[in-house]
């Protein structure tokens, strides 16, 4: 069972539709799947799913980035996590990434720095946010634009997170994610 | 949050509206009205009955004209999103695009330097979905424009309804059209909703169509009881 969490600033906000249903609509095409918001996400429905994944927000929602209190089980986790976009920039935070100023707005050439499972060659992709994590010793950079990395995956861990929003154009880069992650490949 | 809409009075920014209104406060309809036909961003066919929709929705409606430029039409929506803010204190803007990146990113890129909050309600929705919710929601739209093979004249000024929806799937099965329109295919213009406190009724109204390519166009028109 694949658990999105919806990170829009709160539940059942007018967002969802734009930052959540898209990824459900993917997911749900390949597993069952449960949306949970990130205010009401239990311990028990993280310890039953196979994978996480954590929606991105409009450009203007930070929300998740001032309640990293709520996002500790991100360290601890062995479940598999794919954070899209404010996804990606609160995983980058629980493990103490900086973040940075970082405009990108529209489709974005992307271009794949490492061979990796889950985009295999350099595309253009939809990009929608105002800041970026910069790079950790934690995490390895598998693509980038030409202004910050754009896909990201924990060394040790299955934690993966990508910046620009692959439920757009992209939603291959979901559908690997979840494939790869239901066979245990 | 106080909202403005940007409004075309087609089915796409009407059902916005309404997911708008459903979660958020909805204070102003904002619409530009284009010179160009063939406008990149803006919806043109019976522009001039968004202000009979504003009135049967009771919101204010900011109205601007562009000449249509491909750059020119985006300085000019600013301007009126800008317009909206002052005014009616809007917090943010909703849209209707459903895959349109290019409409998406115009929008959200002005909605930034503006610092408004950009919503995109019907993003990504799958097309025959939303046609179908159009009738669950007892929406009456009806077709005001057709731009492409082997649309022509007969669609215009028909409703859209079940018969409808499945001649439309049936085009795209043969042709590959988008059933809502996503290409460009068709327009819509929207008589009846459930957030219109009354309905339009067409008075009078012309086709104009060659081959291919036709607009009906609604002369005069005017609220009814529902």
């Amino acid at each position: 069972m694949i658990l999105i969490i919806d990170m829009n600033w709160k539940k059942d906000s007018l967002a969802y539709y734009e930052f959540v249903s898209p990824i459900a609509s993917i997911a749900k095409s390949l597993d069952e799947c449960t949306v949970k918001h990130h205010l009401k996400v239990t311990n028990k429905e993280l310890s039953q799913c196979d994978m996480v994944i954590l929606s991105g927000t409009a450009l203007k929602d930070m929300a998740t980035l001032s309640r990293l209190e709520k996002f500790q089980w991100l360290k601890e986790t062995e479940k598999p996590v794919l954070g899209i976009c404010a996804g990606m920039e609160t995983i980058g935070m629980v493990y103490g990434m900086r973040l940075t100023r970082c405009l990108e707005i529209g489709m974005t050439l992307v271009n794949v720095v490492k061979e990796n499972l889950l985009l295999s060659e350099g595309s253009k992709a939809y990009s929608l946010h105002s800041v970026c994590v910069e790079p950790s010793a934690d995490f390895e950079v598998w693509a980038e634009s030409t202004k910050c990395m754009q896909v990201i995956k924990h060394k040790t861990k299955p934690i993966y997170g990508v910046l620009f929003h692959p439920e757009v154009r992209n939603p291959e880069l979901i559908k690997r994610f979840i494939q790869l992650n239901k066979t245990g490949a | 949050m106080r909202l403005g809409v940007l409004f075309s009075g087609g089915k796409d920014s009407t059902l916005g509206l309404h997911y708008a209104k459903e979660k958020e406060e909805v204070v102003c309809l904002i619409t530009l009205i284009s010179e160009n036909k063939e406008s990149y961003m803006f919806h043109t066919p019976n522009i001039n009955i968004t202000a009979l929709q504003a009135e049967a929705l009771h919101l204010p409606q900011i109205t601007k004209t562009t000449p249509g430029e491909k750059e020119k039409e985006l300085s000019d929506l600013e301007e009126a999103i800008s317009e909206a803010a002052r005014k009616f204190r809007i917090k943010g803007v909703v849209t209707g695009a459903v895959e349109s990146v290019y409409q998406a990113e115009r929008v959200q890129s002005i909605c930034n330097k503006l610092d408004l909050w950009c919503f995109n309600p019907l993003w990504k929705r799958d097309q025959n979905a939303l046609l179908e919710e159009l009738l669950e929601r007892r929406f009456k739209v009806i077709i005001s424009g057709v731009f492409a093979y082997p649309l022509d004249e007969k669609w215009l000024g028909k409703q859209i309804d079940a018969a409808l929806i499945s001649k439309l799937l049936d085009l795209q099965q043969k042709y590959g059209i988008s059933p809502s329109g996503e290409g460009g295919e068709i327009e819509t213009t929207v008589l009846d909703a459930p957030q219109f406190k009354k309905k339009i009724e067409i008075l009078d109204h012309t086709t104009e169509a060659k081959g291919n390519s036709g607009v009906f166009k609604i002369n005069k028109a005017r609220l009814v009881e529902k």
